[in-house]
C-alpha cells in the first residue's frame, strides 16, 4: 500500500516534470520563424520509418551501427516491460502479466534479457571508443566539458539500468525456485528467462531469502527510478535524439540536396525588374531581415535540427574543411545553435515570458565568421547525418546575414560579386568576350 | 581534328531553325583556358552525332551559383531572372550543361523563379547518346588505362547522379577504380561554396591536396572529373605532388572525344 503510494508519487512527479520541460523545448523550437512543411505525407512517413525507426543511414558505418542497434532495440523492447512495471507499481502486484500471458511473457522477457546483454556489451564498447580508443570524431575540441560528460553519464546510466534489470530478474528467479517469489506460481519451478535463469542462481544462489527480497526490490525500484531519471535527463541532454529523431526525419528535406531555399522576400523585390506585370505581394514598409543573426531568425525546422543532434560527429568527420584543419565543424554549428537557443529560453523564463536583449547572438558570440566562410556547401554533412539534420542550411542563413545585412563578406568574395554584377562572370572578363572560345584554336 | 561548328541561338532563330537542345557553356567553360578544352570536347561530341544544338554565346551570363552559395541572394536572383528572361524568350525546352554548378542551379533553383527546363549534365547526355546508339565509342588511347573518377558534389550528392559518368567511362575498356570516398561519400575538391574565389580559411592542409592525395594513392593514369572547377583543383593537387607527367586530369567529355578522335 505505502509502496504503491510512493510509486504513484514518483510516476506523477516524474511525468509532470518531464511534461513541463518538454513543453519548454517545444516553445523554444517554435521561437523559430514559421515555415510550412506539410507536403507529401506518405513520403515523409516513409523517410521517418526508414531513417529514424530503421536507422538506415547508420549502416554506412557498420560497427558503431551494430553496437547502436543493440542499445536501440533493447530500449524499444524494454518499453513493453515498463508497462508491467507501472501496473505492478500502481496496484502493488508482482509480474501481473505472467500468469495470463504464459509462454509469450517468458519469450518477451527473455528477448529483453538477451538484448540487454548485447546492449551491455555495446555500452562498454561505446565507453571504450570515447575514453580509451579515443575515436577522433568523439574527442574533438567542441566536446570538451559538458558534452563529453553528458555522453559518459548516459552510457553509465545505461549500464546501471541493465544491472538493475538483472538484479531484479536474477534474485526473483532464485526466490521463485524456492517458492518465495511474490510472482504467482503457475505450477512450474523457474521463471525460465533465458539469461537470469542461469545468472540468478550463479550470483544469488547461496543468498538467504530475506536478503534476496531486498536485492529484488533494489533492482525493481532502481530500474524504475532510473527510467524516470533518464526521462527527465533527456531534455537537458544530447540524448534527446531518441525522441526527436522521429519528428526530425519526418520533416526532413525531400528535395534535391543541391536546391537551396529560395528567399521569396528577395524574389518579390527583384521580379518587377523583369516582369512588369508582376505585383509585389509583401508590404514595402515591413522590416525584412535577411538570413539569421540569432536563433530566432532561423526556422523552427532548423531549431528542431539543433535539438535532434546527438553530437555523434559523423558530419564533422566527413567535412572536407574540418579534416584539413579549419575551424568549421558542422556538429559545432548544431551544438552552438542549441546552446544559444537554451540560453534564449532561460532568458525568457527569467523575464516572465519575454526575451530581454542580452547583447549576444548566435553569429559572433557562438559561431565565428571564420567557420561560416570555410564551408564548401558540399553537402557531406547533410548526407552523413543519421537523423537528417541539415547544418548547411544554418551556415547559409548565417552567410546571408553577413552579406545582405552586414555587407561583411571576405574581400575576395566582394570582388567576385562585383565581377558577377558587371561582367556576368565571377572573373574580370568582358561579357562581350564570352563567345570568343568558339573561334579560338 | 575537324573544326567545330557552334551555332548561337540568335543565328539559329534567324535561320528559322529551332534547336533541340541548348548547350549551357558556363563561365569557366567560356573563359578559363583549361575549361575551354572541355567545352570544345563537348562540342566535338555534339557535332559528331549531328546534334541540333545552339549556345547562347554573349547572351549567356553566370547562373548566379557562387553568389547564392555565398549568401548573396539578391545578386543570385538578378542573374537568374536575367538568364530566365533570355531562355524563356527563346522558348528553350532542354538544356545540357558543361558544369555541375550550372546544372544544379538551372535544374533546381530556376523553376521557382519561372525557369522550367529539362536539364541534364553533359555526362548524362553522352550516356544517352551511347545508349541510343548515336555515339559509338572505343577505348582508344585510354584502353586498359587505370582511371579514378572524382564525383563533383553538385552532380553527385546534390543531385544523385553517380552512374552516368561511370557508365560512360566503362565504355572505354578502362580499369575504373573507386576511391574509398566516392559517390555519396565523395570528398569535395575544395572549390564549391564559392571557395574557388577566395583564399582558404586558416588550417593545416588544402582540401584539393587532401583529395588529390587520395586519388593519386591508386596510381591512376587519369583522374576523371565532370566539373571544370574540380578539374582546376585536382590539376593543382596533382601538381602539388609533382605527378603531372604520370597522371592526367581529364573531363569525361575529353576522354570520349580524345579516345575517338572526334
Amino acid at each position: 500500500m505505502i509502496s504503491s503510494i510512493i510509486f504513484i508519487v514518483f510516476l506523477i512527479t516524474g511525468s509532470a516534470f518531464f511534461y513541463i520541460n518538454a513543453r519548454k523545448i517545444r516553445r523554444n523550437i517554435l521561437l523559430g520563424k514559421d515555415v510550412t512543411i506539410n507536403d507529401n505525407a506518405s513520403e515523409r512517413f516513409k523517410t521517418m520509418l526508414l531513417v529514424a525507426f530503421g536507422q538506415k543511414k547508420m549502416f554506412t558505418r557498420p560497427i558503431p551501427a551494430l553496437l547502436h542497434l543493440f542499445l536501440y532495440a533493447a530500449f524499444v523492447i524494454t518499453q513493453i516491460e515498463l508497462l508491467e512495471i507501472i501496473v505492478d507499481g500502481v496496484t502493488g502486484q508482482h509480474r501481473v502479466f505472467r500468469a495470463s500471458l504464459g509462454g509469450f511473457y517468458t519469450f518477451i522477457v527473455s528477448f529483453i534479457e538477451i538484448l540487454s546483454v548485447l546492449a551491455f556489451v555495446g555500452t562498454l564498447a561505446f565507453l571504450a571508443r570515447r575514453n580509451l580508443l579515443k575515436v577522433p570524431r568523439l574527442v574533438k575540441n567542441e566536446l570538451n566539458g559538458w558534452p563529453k560528460l553528458d555522453a559518459n553519464i548516459i552510457l553509465i546510466m545505461e549500464i546501471v539500468l541493465i544491472c538493475f534489470i538483472f538484479m531484479m530478474n536474477g534474485a526473483d528467479e532464485v526466490l521463485y525456485t524456492r517458492g518465495q517469489s511474490h510472482a504467482e506460481n503457475i505450477g512450474d519451478n523457474s521463471l525460465s528467462f533465458t539469461v537470469s535463469s542461469y545468472l540468478g542462481p550463479l550470483i544469488y544462489g547461496s543468498m538467504p531469502t530475506p536478503g534476496l527480497h531486498v536485492i529484488e526490490r533494489i533492482g525493481w525500484w532502481g530500474h524504475i527510478l532510473m527510467v524516470f531519471g533518464f526521462l527527465n535527463y533527456l531534455p537537458f541532454s544530447k540524448h534527446l535524439h531518441i525522441l526527436l529523431a522521429f519528428p526530425n526525419t519526418y520533416y526532413s528535406n525531400l528535395k534535391a540536396k543541391g536546391q537551396f531555399h529560395n528567399l521569396f522576400e528577395v524574389t518579390d523585390v527583384v521580379k518587377p525588374n523583369f516582369d512588369s506585370s508582376y505585383q509585389s505581394v509583401l508590404d514595402p514598409n515591413a522590416v525584412i531581415k535577411f538570413g539569421a543573426k540569432d536563433v530566432t531568425d532561423l526556422t523552427w525546422k532548423q531549431l528542431l535540427d539543433a535539438y535532434s543532434c546527438t553530437e555523434c560527429g559523423r558530419c564533422t568527420s566527413s567535412c572536407p574543411q574540418n579534416m584539413t584543419g579549419k575551424a568549421l565543424s558542422p556538429r559545432k554549428i548544431m551544438m552552438d545553435t542549441r546552446d544559444r537557443l537554451v540560453e534564449v529560453g532561460k532568458n525568457i523564463d527569467k523575464n516572465g515570458g519575454t526575451f530581454v536583449d542580452d547583447g549576444k547572438s548566435l553569429l559572433g558570440d557562438y559561431i565565428k565568421t571564420e567557420e561560416i566562410w570555410a564551408c564548401n556547401t558540399c553537402n557531406a554533412c547533410v548526407q552523413e547525418c543519421p537523423v537528417n539534420i541539415d547544418p548547411l542550411s544554418i551556415i547559409l542563413s548565417l552567410r546571408q546575414q553577413l552579406v545582405l545585412e552586414q555587407s561583411s563578406a571576405p574581400n575576395e568574395l566582394n570582388g567576385m560579386f562585383s565581377n558577377l554584377e558587371n561582367n556576368g562572370a565571377p572573373w574580370q572578363f568582358s561579357p562581350s568576350d564570352r563567345a570568343n572560345w568558339i573561334n579560338e584554336n | 581534328m575537324t573544326s567545330i561548328k557552334v551555332p548561337t541561338m540568335q543565328e539559329k532563330i534567324a535561320n528559322g531553325e529551332t534547336p533541340d537542345i541548348l548547350f549551357w557553356v558556363g563561365c569557366s567553360g567560356s573563359f578559363d583556358d583549361r575549361a575551354k578544352k572541355i567545352t570544345k570536347a563537348i562540342v566535338r561530341i555534339l557535332n559528331h552525332v549531328g546534334a541540333n544544338f545552339a549556345v547562347l554565346g554573349v547572351e549567356e551570363s553566370c547562373t548566379g551559383d557562387p553568389a547564392k552559395r555565398s549568401g548573396n541572394e539578391f545578386l543570385f536572383q538578378m542573374q537568374a531572372m536575367q538568364n530566365i528572361t533570355i531562355l524563356n524568350g527563346y522558348d528553350v525546352k532542354k538544356i545540357v550543361t558543361g558544369c555541375p554548378h550550372c546544372f544544379n542551379t538551372i535544374k533546381n533553383e530556376y523553376p521557382e523563379l519561372g525557369g522550367k527546363y529539362e536539364v541534364i549534365h553533359h555526362t548524362e547526355l553522352v550516356q544517352q547518346l551511347i545508349n541510343e546508339g548515336k555515339l559509338k565509342v572505343q577505348g582508344g588511347e585510354f584502353k586498359g588505362k587505370k582511371i579514378v573518377f572524382h564525383d563533383p558534389c553538385y552532380l553527385g550528392r546534390a543531385n544523385d547522379v553517380y552512374e552516368a559518368p561511370r557508365d560512360v567511362i566503362s565504355k572505354l575498356d578502362t580499369e575504373l577504380v573507386e576511391m574509398k570516398r566516392s559517390k555519396a561519400n565523395g570528398l569535395c575538391c575544395g572549390a564549391g561554396g564559392a571557395q574557388m574565389f577566395k583564399e582558404a580559411e586558416k588550417g593545416t592542409k588544402e582540401v584539393n591536396v587532401e583529395r588529390a592525395e587520395e586519388a593519386l594513392s591508386h596510381n591512376p593514369d587519369v583522374i576523371a572529373v565532370g566539373c571544370p572547377f574540380c578539374n582546376t583543383m585536382m590539376t593543382d593537387g596533382v601538381k602539388h605532388f609533382n605527378q603531372e607527367d604520370k597522371t592526367k586530369v581529364l573531363d569525361v567529355a575529353e576522354l570520349i572525344a580524345n579516345a575517338n578522335d572526334l
